[in-house]
């Protein structure tokens, strides 16, 4: 009743019994275009608003209060403001590259988006090697700041690109550990197989390890959305706004668009492979059928998203609590304490799959 | 060569799949053309990144999932980015490259010509095989299927070569922290 998929469906047939095939296809294709990033924006703006209340609340503040009912409106009074801003040229730098730059940071961003899996019926792309292909197109981002930071042409833009790189690259390793731990646990690498093995209980319960995997995944997934403590490559107080700080107007907010909604994917993803993306809160037992029916009826877009934005807060509060760590405790951090971890968290975590569970089966 | 035009089907050419095709190879030539072209070396790098991205599609329209995320991490994202970090230590790097001596630029024209030739006289010679087999041969290789074959030691499975391999890499993550590691007289 409260699902998507019936739409989907009627949308299918409606547009098949009036089309050829091909044109179906290419109208489905276009409005899935279409819905994912009329998504991406709508999830960017919601962000925005979200960071700005919870931020001043921590800081003991109202935060924006005037457009709309408690400030409702004001990402979309932000949104048309930055719209209508001047895109300032620069004299002496690669358009280009510059202008390539923020595509392939929107990009790596989208892509990676559309491997979320929001409900039981509204998939985007389900790869037989889901986690390596979020892992894989993750990556473009990097490449993106490192290029942006050098076309702006501008000394702060350049530290800030390359302790971008440094960080992503960096952290990238242990965020792939901890997935691959749970693929180990999981048996499969299909991002919806992941969701259906935990259909009963969800990952986080079954194994103690997965508690390790998934504090390392939500440290490092929060380091590659370069937001504080790890906030070193757009320092403020230090650099003033880091490898962005060349774009103007919309340019400048696509690049904080793209920033809030890997803040969402990093959150969405860690759902999907620890806390059973759509799949409803279940006590797998006799006596809590009940308990579990009532959970079921419970729409699954709607768990995911709650889920997914728990950990968004979970990012924001560790963002507004902890004070900006250096470079080489940043690397230090990551080389020193968190990859070992993870490493040898995958090493328990396969003999927990292969003797410790058939053992007790 | 004529008899291989001929028989080729023009009319059944304009399926999604082939449009889509056509599409990422004219990415992939432009792209690789202008990366060579190019006097800039950071855009050179960027116009082999969009090349290396469509071959990832190409091998994606062969539903070969396995290939097109592992040259996406692989080549787009690990060894592009170390090239670009590389480019970036180049002094005067925003000015324009050395120009090509004219007799370099003939050598390079007569053997890309002579590839050309060489690839064209192969393709008339040896057929392509039919792709609906070729389809359902991709279509089968899934992660547990390439684990299995390098983990295996079975007749075709590599585990051998795989374990050479990890071998050969952590020599040169060890080899690579000696030569980072600063000396402690330095």
């Amino acid at each position: 009743m409260l699902e998507v998929g019936g739409i989907l469906s009627w949308i299918h047939e409606a547009l098949s019994s009036a089309c050829p095939e091909w044109l179906t296809l290419l109208i489905e294709y276009v409005l899935i275009g279409v819905g994912f990033l009329a998504l991406y924006a709508l999830i960017a703006l919601i962000l925005i608003l979200l960071e700005r209340k919870i931020c001043a609340y921590y800081q003991c503040r109202l935060g924006p209060m005037r457009a709309g009912f408690w400030g409702l409106l004001q990402p979309l009074a932000d949104m048309f403001k930055i719209l209508m801003k001047e895109i300032i040229p620069l004299l002496k730098n690669d358009k280009f590259l510059f202008f390539t730059a923020l595509f392939l940071v929107i990009m790596g961003s989208l892509c990676t988006f559309g491997a979320l899996e929001f409900s039981k019926d509204l998939i985007g792309i389900d790869f037989n090697v889901g986690v390596f292909y979020v892992l894989a197109i993750s990556s473009l981002g990097v490449l993106g700041i490192l290029l942006a930071g050098w076309s702006s042409n501008n000394k702060y833009t350049m530290i800030g690109a390359m302790r971008a790189g440094a960080q992503l690259v960096s952290y990238e390793l242990s965020s792939g550990l901890s997935l691959l731990t749970i693929v180990i646990l999981g048996g499969t690498m299909q991002l919806s197989g992941l969701i259906e093995a935990q259909s009963e209980t969800w990952f986080l319960f079954q194994s103690p390890f997965t508690w390790i995997a998934m504090v390392i995944y939500l440290i490092a997934g929060h380091a590659e959305t370069n937001r504080g403590p790890f906030d070193l490559p757009e320092a403020e107080s230090e650099l003033t706004a880091g490898y962005h700080i060349e774009y103007s107007g919309i340019t400048f907010g696509l690049f904080y668009v793209g920033e809030y909604v890997n803040m969402f994917t990093i959150a969405g993803i860690g759902t999907m492979v620890f806390l059973g993306g759509w799949q409803p809160f279940h006590i797998n037992a006799e006596w809590a059928a009940g308990f579990n029916g009532v959970m079921d009826m419970i729409p699954t877009w709607l768990w995911f998203f709650a889920k997914a934005f728990g950990l968004v807060m979970l990012s924001l509060w560790v963002r507004w609590s902890f004070p900006r760590l250096r470079i080489d405790q940043l690397l230090h951090l990551e080389w020193k304490i968190l990859m070992p971890i993870s490493l040898l968290n995958m090493l328990l975590m396969a003999l927990w799959v292969t003797v410790l569970v058939p053992l007790f089966a | 060569m004529a008899e291989y035009l001929t028989s080729i089907d023009f009319a059944g050419l304009f399926t999604a799949d082939n449009i889509v095709f056509f599409i990422l190879s004219a990415v992939i030539l432009v792209c690789g053309f202008m990366s060579v072209a190019s006097t800039k070396l950071l855009r050179a790098a960027t116009y082999l990144f969009f090349t290396l991205f469509a071959v990832a599609g190409l091998y994606l329209t062969l539903s070969y999932e396995f290939i097109a995320a592992v040259q996406l991490s692989v080549y787009a994202g690990g060894i592009l980015v170390l090239l670009i970090f590389a480019i970036m230590l180049v002094k005067n790097l925003g000015t324009d490259t050395e120009t090509i001596s004219y007799v370099n630029k003939t050598i390079a024209g007569l053997s890309a010509l002579a590839g050309t030739v060489f690839a064209f006289i192969t393709m008339s010679k040896f057929r392509f095989i039919s792709s609906e087999g070729a389809n359902d041969a991709a279509a089968k290789v899934d992660m547990e299927m390439v684990g299995q074959t390098l983990m295996g030691t079975d007749r075709y499975q590599y585990l051998l070569a795989f374990e050479a391999v990890s071998i050969l890499l952590l020599a040169c993550i060890v080899g690579s922290i000696v030569i980072a590691t600063k000396s402690k007289e330095d």
